[in-house]
């Protein structure tokens, strides 16, 4: 089996895709000669050429406003965003159009665009180059949200993704770029709302995306060395939500950690909590925990930047607090 | 609806035909209107009474296949891409009947099979994915364009700026057709563009600009026919700059307390694009009143259509949330 970093398996969905699909296309900025901010599309310009590996102008309404078009027409464009943060420059598109244009319509349009995006902290950016934003996109009916941790999970999310007839805001994080995996010759699509678990464990869940899946692994590991045995669950597409994983998964704990990079205070992990009080009530023998980055922007300086958000000790802090409650 | 045979030119029967769509626009407006006064029609409602020879002369200069993005003055531009009456005064109504099945109403009037991309209630909202459909019509070699409404307040917004850039930079087949009525809802052009030549913002982009006489429908549609020319021959987008007359208020219900009557009456007596047609074509009164007859009596079934059609069930409203 062929090894892939995370970098590496998203560039071999893209041009698996292309390879076969004429209706196909990436569109963003700098994804040309360049290869992309984070090299991600390195090289696909000499295979495709630069109509189909298109370079855009910084200009997020308009770029993410033609993918839809497009999209609207039949295509399947997949549009880069460089940084979640310059989101905010494309949400009235995504939001107003994309997520709305089947309804308004009465279901007489599909608009199978995907957006994919990166960010998180770690590399002392500050407070426009490394936000997590993916809970926004949550909360608006008509989008799917994914969230991939791992190469062989980007690969097979992103293709379901781009053959998903509605529109997917594709998060990647940008610390897993380099991580690496062995993975299958033949891509194998992974459906969107499916969790992986990542671990099994007996005491403890911990439902973690991103970034935090392997923060939550490490702290796992750590807490077996404390004889508590951490169950460890990615959710892996935060719309549709693959409920039924999460809550049988706690029903087995009975504890529950949620973890993620962005902050806390209405935070994916908020939606989360509730599903699991809801759906395994009864079997919690102590309140849910949650780890996130603390209520303040990206600071710069990496002491402060590495005090805000959160990592393996922060988890296994929060897998401590809830063995602590012992069910009193 | 019946497309123009000879290409560029227009006998007489084919401008006769475009001032009973036209009328037909509106008396079907006039009558929007008076149903919303009475309390039958939910929402928020835009119309374009002035505006007719616009949509008609633009639309009618379309090929099959070519589509259009609205906005939220869409009533006209739906009727000329050929959404019946019927269907159009349904989705007021807010019947399943209607060209977006309840779903949209009279700001997201979609009529996808005739080319109806659907109308935008945000301003400039439509202009980023016209550039993106005519895209992919030139990824497929398909001979077809690709043509956004949009008023001059929606020159001041971002995507129209970044879509007209992108446009002509991919010298994709679009056509921007910029309904200047000189009001921006209660703001006139004076206090929301520094200049006086709209066209001048697509210049800016190296676009090909026309300017258009908004009220003369025969002037609209050739500007357009030489529009669309321009664009499918892949010679990049077009800009038509549109001098228009809004005769009425932003919304219905709009007492218009930032414009003057006399201004208003004025442009009324002066603007008014069917005055103009009628007597190009030397209309008589009876001749004006039989056509008249006619499209008030569609316009008359289209309301007993939309009265008697079905509501939809409350449940209804979580379906078409995803495909």
């Amino acid at each position: 089996m062929p090894e892939l970093s995370y970098r590496e398996a998203v560039r071999d969905a893209l041009s698996r895709a292309m390879r076969d699909d004429d209706d196909v296309f990436i569109m963003g900025e700098d994804i040309a000669e360049m290869g992309g901010s984070m090299g991600v599309t390195q090289g696909m310009v000499d295979e495709f050429g630069p109509e189909r590996v298109r370079n855009t102008p910084i200009s997020e309404m308009a770029l993410a406003g033609a993918a839809i078009g497009a999209a609207m027409q039949g295509m399947r464009p997949v549009a880069e965003i460089m940084y979640e943060d310059f989101l905010t420059l494309a949400t009235e598109q995504i939001v107003n159009q994309a997520a709305k244009h089947r309804y308004m319509s009465g279901g007489q349009l599909s608009v199978p665009v995907t957006f994919r995006t990166q960010g998180g902290a770690g590399w002392s950016p500050g407070a426009q180059h490394a936000q997590q934003l993916e809970a926004w996109f949550v909360h608006i009916p008509g989008l799917k949200v994914v969230f991939a941790s791992t190469p062989s999970d980007v690969r097979g999310l992103l293709w379901s993704a781009i053959y998903d007839d509605n529109p997917v805001v594709f998060f990647e994080h940008r610390t897993l770029y380099g991580l690496k995996e062995e993975v299958p010759d033949e891509l194998e699509p992974i459906p969107l709302g499916q969790a992986r678990v990542h671990r099994e464990g007996e005491d403890v869940t911990v439902i973690a995306t991103g970034r935090l899946v392997h923060e939550a692994l490490s702290a796992a590991q750590e807490a077996e060395s404390d004889g508590v045995s951490v169950e460890v669950v990615d959710p892996r597409t935060l719309q549709p939500l693959d409920e039924e994983a999460l809550i049988n998964s706690v029903k087995k704990t009975n504890r529950c950690v949620v973890a993620h990079e962005a902050v806390t205070r209405m935070g994916f992990g908020a939606e989360v909590a509730s599903v699991i009080q809801y759906g395994a009530f009864d079997w919690l023998d102590a309140p849910i925990e949650r780890v996130g980055a603390k209520f303040a922007p990206l600071p710069f300086a990496p002491v402060m930047e590495e005090f805000v958000v959160p990592h393996a000790n922060d988890v296994l802090d929060a897998i401590r607090r809830t063995v602590g409650r012992n069910g009193n | 609806m019946a497309k123009v045979e000879q290409k560029g030119t227009l006998s007489k029967s084919d401008l006769r035909d475009f001032f009973r769509e036209m009328l037909l626009i509106r008396r079907f407006e006039e009558k929007v209107e008076e149903r919303f006064r009475a309390g039958e029609l939910p929402g928020f409602l835009h119309v374009a009474i002035g505006q007719e020879a616009v949509a008609v002369g633009v639309c009618r200069a379309l090929e099959e296949g070519d589509i259009i993005a609205s906005t939220h003055r869409a009533h006209g531009h739906t009727l000329a891409k050929g959404t019946t009456p019927n269907e159009l005064m349904a989705e007021l109504y807010g019947k399943l009947e209607g060209c977006s099945h309840g779903y949209g109403g009279s700001m997201h009037l979609y009529d996808v099979d005739r080319g109806n991309m659907g109308a935008n209630a945000v301003v400039g909202g439509g202009l980023p994915a016209i550039t993106g459909a005519a895209l992919a019509f030139k990824f497929r070699g398909e001979p077809r364009v690709a043509v956004a409404f949009f008023g001059d307040g929606a020159t001041n917004i971002g995507t129209f700026h970044e879509s007209l850039n992108l446009a002509q930079l991919w010298q994709v087949p679009a056509v921007f057709v910029c309904e200047n009525n000189h009001w921006a809802e209660s703001t006139p052009g004076w206090q929301h563009m520094p200049i006086e030549d709209i066209s001048q913002r697509a210049v800016a982009y190296g676009m090909k600009a026309v300017k258009v006489d908004g009220q003369d429908v025969e002037a609209v549609h050739k500007a357009t026919r030489k529009a669309l020319e321009h664009a499918r021959s892949g010679k990049g987008p077009v800009f038509m700059a549109v001098e228009t007359f809004r005769l009425v208020g932003h919304y219905i219900g709009d007492p218009q307390v930032y414009r003057s009557k006399e201004e208003l009456e004025e442009a009324r007596e002066k603007h008014d694009p069917l005055d103009q047609l009628r007597a190009r074509l030397e209309l008589s009164d009876d001749e004006v009143e039989e056509i008249d007859r006619e499209v008030q009596e569609v316009v008359d079934a289209s309301v007993e259509f939309a009265k008697s059609g079905t509501d939809p069930k409350p449940e209804d409203a979580l379906k078409n949330i995803y495909a």
